[in-house]
């Protein structure tokens, strides 16, 4: 527990429970190192379910194979949803908020016993929402909107997880009040722990939203307090539903810039507009939440349309700085490590071999591309009346939270493990491949869906014959998405397998630096260093790449106003 | 450096290509915020979102009211209805079926009250792809002007238990 206030908390403070990273130099507190292993192998398990189900899943929807019977897919849906977006996705972020905050400001964890409990809420409530899913007492999805009702400990599991990640998010800005309290580091946060502040703080928010709406739900399905009303629950629920996916973007910009960091050696080329942007995300997002709501009833259209541009349009703004300034703090340094032919000579000069590098550059591209332009597109007031509820949905957040969140996550574990725990990964060739199959394989489940989707074909739907309305083409993307998802869901168990086996039996590194990966090098003509410190106008790549995506967005939205000014009239 | 805490003077504002993408998103971004209140007045497809509370027992008296008087037909056991252009329609949803059956005219614009007599349902129109949100205890009142004609399905789409994909409804268009 926490120490008395005469010793320092920092690392470097004799007697600190810490060691020295013998590849980076950096000191590691060697409490937060027991969370970060933990958090990280939980992550992984809850990965590896949801994985599972998702070839399930995929494996039904295309329905020339139409795996499941109906009860099942239901059941497995709903467990894909938690286990993928809730579980994997927050146990991952703990740890990372835990490294964060003690190895990149030189401080021990505000608390072990803190971190105890949080993780201990988060695992049992996170089993215990399982096996209720698994034992059909809950077959209502992740949202389970009322008057749906399911099991208790259904609801309970949910609130334990909630309440657990807030506790462990209380650890984090502890650590940083007692880091700065005790001057480990100098000046301003480093720009990651900046970024991952700032998911933490986007945290807290629908955190609270989860409580707002689960502990009522909760009481009601106990049968003690009357029905909450139903529309209220949307409305509550997509506070946190909607706004925790923008505590995944932020650790996702923050992880980019660590990866670019660690690979190239970039440099963030202004940190006030990299900050700024992060403080645009924290503004600006929370009422984001509202695009889900776009065709429902009892909410009008002022308040949907404030909410969605105001709120989300200067979150929007944010990623598209971010999109501009990670390309471009790379294409800089490389330009000055002598990668300098052309405006695109530097790309060939990049550590492509190295796995975290090849995954970080992935989500970036199939985030912004496709996530991100079909994400804005799709939360436009009135063009959801052509895309609430069908697959076009899945398709867009498939390649938000999988293809870049999830992928900039698993980026990130080839570096976790051999720094963290401190053994070199086993087959290498197949990790250098496994973020280019898994990228590959959700960009082909992500165009299934949103083509599907665009030809009307329902998300959350078991048999789509019934209607009788679907012809061959939406048959064949539905194909597309099931090979799309044997090829991500393979990569998906190389990457557990590479783990698990990794840290079971990978070569032990001792005081050795891990086996780099590969970063990028200096040619023999570089420039010295700092030459581009103020060449604004040198990322001449990312400027070519910026507009290409800017020109895409364009056209891909007003292409879909268009599509929605060829439906019947409705008001 | 990303993970080291920056000089003591990093303030500064954008300069060079970094501001002017700044300035190129913040207009992009503009222009979208206003393309929303733009086509809520002169687009002819908004999700108006006009409610009114209502009971299930009250919703079906109503739907029940409007089948009596305005059936022509049926099909598989289901009214078919036709209200008359201009005039309110009512449907219904229920686990797992869409009641009555639609019977409109190309051209002319009816106001259709949606609910539902029990939980979340999706009123989606096939294969045009219009797709509405159905709630219990909520009168969703959609004004829609069929420019097209023939069958089309009202798939559900929103979760609704072990029936919701055999929830098909209809809609005809003369
Ligand atoms: C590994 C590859 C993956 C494949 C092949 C896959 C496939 C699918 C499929 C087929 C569905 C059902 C769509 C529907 O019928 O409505 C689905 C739903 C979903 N997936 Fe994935 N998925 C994958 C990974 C992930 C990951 C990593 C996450 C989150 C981080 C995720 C989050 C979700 C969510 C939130 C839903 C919606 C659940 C619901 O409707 O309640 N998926 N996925
Ligand atoms: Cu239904
Ligand atoms: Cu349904």
């Amino acid at each position: 527990m926490s120490t008395s206030h005469t010793s320092s908390c920092s690392l470097d403070a004799p007697g600190a429970e810490a060691r020295t990273c013998a590849t980076t130099g950096l000191r590691v507190c060697l409490t937060a190192q027991q969370f970060i292993k933990l958090n990280a192998v939980a992550a992984i398990v809850f990965l590896l379910l949801g994985g599972i189900a998702a070839i399930l899943l995929a494996l039904t929807r295309w329905q020339a194979v139409h795996l499941l019977p109906v009860d099942w897919f239901y059941r497995i849906l709903t467990f894909h949803g938690l286990n993928m977006l809730i579980f994997w996705i927050l146990f991952f972020e703990v740890a990372v908020l835990y490294f964060t905050a003690t190895t990149l400001l030189k401080s021990r964890l505000f608390s072990k016993g803190v971190a105890w409990v949080s993780f201990l809420m988060m695992l049992t409530g996170a089993v215990m929402t399982n096996i209720v899913i698994l034992q059909g007492k809950a077959d209502v999805m992740m949202t389970s909107y009322l008057p749906l009702l399911a099991h208790p400990l259904f609801y309970l599991g949910i609130i334990l997880v909630a309440v657990g990640t807030l506790i462990a998010v209380f650890n984090f800005f502890a650590t940083l009040y007692i880091a700065k309290r005790d001057k480990t580091y100098e000046g301003s946060l480093p720009l990651v722990t900046y970024g991952a502040m700032a998911a933490a703080v986007i945290a807290v928010i629908p955190l609270l939203h989860g409580a707002i709406v689960m502990v009522p739900t909760f009481t009601y399905s106990l049968g003690l307090t009357p029905e909450p009303d139903p529309m209220w629950y949307r409305m509550i629920w997509w506070g946190l539903g909607h706004m925790s996916q923008q505590v995944n973007v932020a650790a996702m910009v923050a992880i980019w810039y660590l990866i670019a960091y660690l690979a190239v050696g970039a440099k963030p080329l202004n940190e006030t507009v990299c900050r700024g942007a992060f403080v645009l995300y924290i503004l600006f997002i929370n009422l984001a939440a509202a695009h889900h709501l776009l065709v429902d009833p009892g909410v009008s259209p002022a308040w949907k349309i404030w909410n969605t541009s105001y709120a989300m349009y200067l979150a929007v703004l944010a990623s598209m700085i971010h999109a501009f300034t990670v390309p471009a703090s790379v294409e800089v340094a490389m330009r000055e490590k002598g990668h300098s032919r052309g405006i695109f000579g530097w790309i060939a000069g990049l550590p492509w071999r190295n796995p975290a590098f090849s995954a970080a550059v992935l989500s970036l591209l199939i985030f912004g591309f496709v996530g991100g332009i079909t994400g804005v597109t799709l939360g436009t007031q009135q063009i959801n009346i052509i895309a609430h509820n069908t697959l076009r949905i899945p398709g867009h957040f498939h390649a938000t939270v999988v293809g870049g969140t999830t992928l900039a996550f698993m980026g990130l574990t080839y570096y976790v493990i051999p720094l963290i725990f401190r053994r070199d990964f086993i087959w290498r060739g197949l990790a250098r491949a496994q973020p280019w199959l898994f990228g590959g394989g959700i960009l082909l489940v992500s165009f299934g869906m949103s083509f599907a989707g665009s030809l009307g074909v329902a998300r959350r739907v078991h048999d789509i014959e019934y209607a009788g309305v679907y012809g061959p083409a939406a048959h064949f993307f539905l194909g597309l998405l099931g090979i799309g998802a044997i090829i991500a869901v393979f990569a998906l168990l190389l990457f557990v397998v590479l783990c698990v086996g990794t840290v079971l039996f990978g070569a032990k590194l001792g005081e050795r630096p891990m086996t780099d990966w590969g970063a990028a090098e200096k040619t023999f003509d570089a420039p010295p260093a700092g030459s581009l410190a103020h060449a604004h106008w040198a990322m001449k790549g990312t400027m070519a790449l910026t507009s290409v995506f800017l020109l895409s967005f364009v056209v891909y939205y007003f292409a879909n106003w268009k599509a929605l000014a060829d439906v019947w009239p409705v008001q | 450096m990303s993970i080291q805490p920056p000089d003591k003077n990093w303030f500064r504002a954008p300069e060079g290509a970094e501001k002017m993408w700044i300035g190129i998103a913040l207009v992009w971004c503009f222009a979208m915020s206003l393309m929303m209140p733009y086509w809520h007045f002169r687009g002819k497809q908004n999700a108006r979102g006009e409610t009114y509370a209502v009971s299930a027992d009250d919703f079906w008296e109503r739907t029940e009211i409007f089948v009596k008087d305005n059936q022509v037909g049926e099909i598989d056991g289901v009214p078919v209805v036709e209200p008359a252009p201009g005039s309110d329609a009512y449907l219904a949803s229920r686990m797992w079926y869409w009641y009555p059956i639609l019977k409109l005219r190309q051209g002319e614009s009816y106001r259709i009250h949606m609910s539902s007599l029990d939980i979340n349902h999706g009123f989606s129109l096939q294969p045009l792809n219009i797709n509405f949100q159905v709630l219990p205890g909520y009168d969703h009142v959609i004004t829609m002007t069929p420019t097209t004609t023939g069958e089309f399905a009202i798939v559900c789409n929103e979760f609704c238990g072990i029936g919701h994909d055999r929830m098909i409804g209809k809609i005809i268009v003369e």
